[in-house]
């Protein structure tokens, strides 16, 4: 639902990943680091909810 | 509504002479014409400030925490729920509050009023679905239904769901083809509208807190906002700290909110930060078939696991 609740305000589907990964599985983890940081590359830097310090 | 006030004052009389509770917490009449504030009364000689018409928006559901003795509490649909859901998350005892359950037909949007007057109002008064409101200048009749505010336009839960005693008739709940237009609204834009919508939507916000402090869900003793060890986020008018604000203590209302609209009626800049919650409410019924604040036996999705859960956002 934070995810949903999220991309209802405007933050790309594809910026916000959830997974549970154990510590014994390695694989899945370098696969979703994968796939999360393709999905972010296409859509590009992120310029919402960013907070700049002056 | 007007006749129901009898059967309040009733009802409250009796309750406090036999000793059954020792305070009614009802509305009485605000400092200025078309409002009301939440009352406190422990005397039967008070009973008379008590009031109720269509101006009372705000959750009484708020105030009987920490109460000390039994209390009774008037309270319309959105209000009962939000009672329910107090038991239900242990913040009071079935047995510690006597509900005076109003069946409501809807609460008006006084600034949808306001705006038809250039000067101020000097008189409110309601007959049914009629409004007689007066200003310096002129006087206009209006239809109650027109004038509602929006989350009571899409009130599914009208009548109390939970009572000791009913100080009106039920009243007909509405039944709606579609309760979520205003999500549904939103949804249909594009990433980048949407995020337009919101900072549009929260650019005014002055942090004033008053969308929390109406709030019967917002009950933490230190509000994270409010924490500075760790600060989870700035205190200042930064536009990110506000979204964060908003979402978040959006977010701590999800599978809770009943859309009672005290947020947006505390708001003094005009927010409707129920554009938050309703996409939490639309998501909660969709995905839980989950509405806030209807059984005291059941406690809320997000606070209890389901092997049937929507797990399709996790990998």
């Amino acid at each position: 639902m934070m995810g949903n609740l999220l991309e209802h305000m405007g933050i790309e589907k594809d910026r916000v990943h959830f997974s549970w990964i154990s510590s014994a599985e390695a694989t899945k983890f370098v696969d979703v680091v994968k796939e999360i940081s393709d999905k972010v590359r296409a859509i590009g830097p992120n310029t919402k909810f960013v907070k700049d310090y002056i | 509504m007007n006749t129901c006030i009898n059967k309040i004052r009733e009802i409250a009389s009796k309750l406090l002479e036999n000793g059954e509770v020792e305070k009614v917490i009802g509305f009485a009449n605000g400092t200025i014409p078309m409002a009301t504030s939440p009352v406190v009364i422990n005397s039967k000689q008070d009973v008379d400030k008590l009031v109720f018409n269509s101006t009372c928006g705000l959750n009484l559901a708020n105030y009987v925490r920490n109460q000390k003795g039994k209390v009774a509490v008037i309270a319309k649909g959105c209000d009962s729920r939000n009672i329910v859901t107090h038991i239900v998350e242990n913040q009071v005892k079935r047995d510690q509050i006597h509900i005076i359950g109003v069946p409501c037909t809807g609460m008006i949007n006084k600034k949808k009023i306001e705006a038809l007057f250039g000067d101020d109002i000097i008189e409110f008064t309601e007959d049914g679905d009629t409004l007689n409101v007066k200003s310096s200048t002129r006087e206009e009749t209006l239809n109650k239904k027109e004038y509602l505010r929006d989350n009571c336009t899409l009130c599914m839960h009208r009548n109390p769901v939970v009572y000791d005693d009913l100080a009106g008739d039920l009243v007909q709940e509405q039944t709606l083809e579609n309760p979520y237009p205003d999500v549904d609204r939103i949804e249909a834009m594009d990433a980048d509208a949407k995020w337009q919508h919101f900072q549009e939507l929260t650019q005014n916000c002055i942090r004033c807190y008053a969308c929390r402090n109406a709030c019967p869900l917002c009950y933490c003793p230190t509000c994270f906002v409010d924490e500075s060890g760790p600060q989870w986020v700035g205190k200042g008018q930064n536009k990110t700290d506000v979204d964060t604000f908003h979402f978040l203590r959006a977010f701590h209302c999800a599978g809770r909110c009943t859309d009672c609209g005290a947020c947006v009626e505390a708001c003094p800049m005009d927010i409707n930060v129920r554009d938050f919650t309703r996409k939490l409410n639309k998501d909660s019924f969709e995905m839980f078939g989950w509405e806030a604040g209807l059984d005291i036996t059941k406690r809320p999705p997000l606070d209890v696991y389901s092997p049937g859960d929507p797990n399709a956002f996790i990998k």
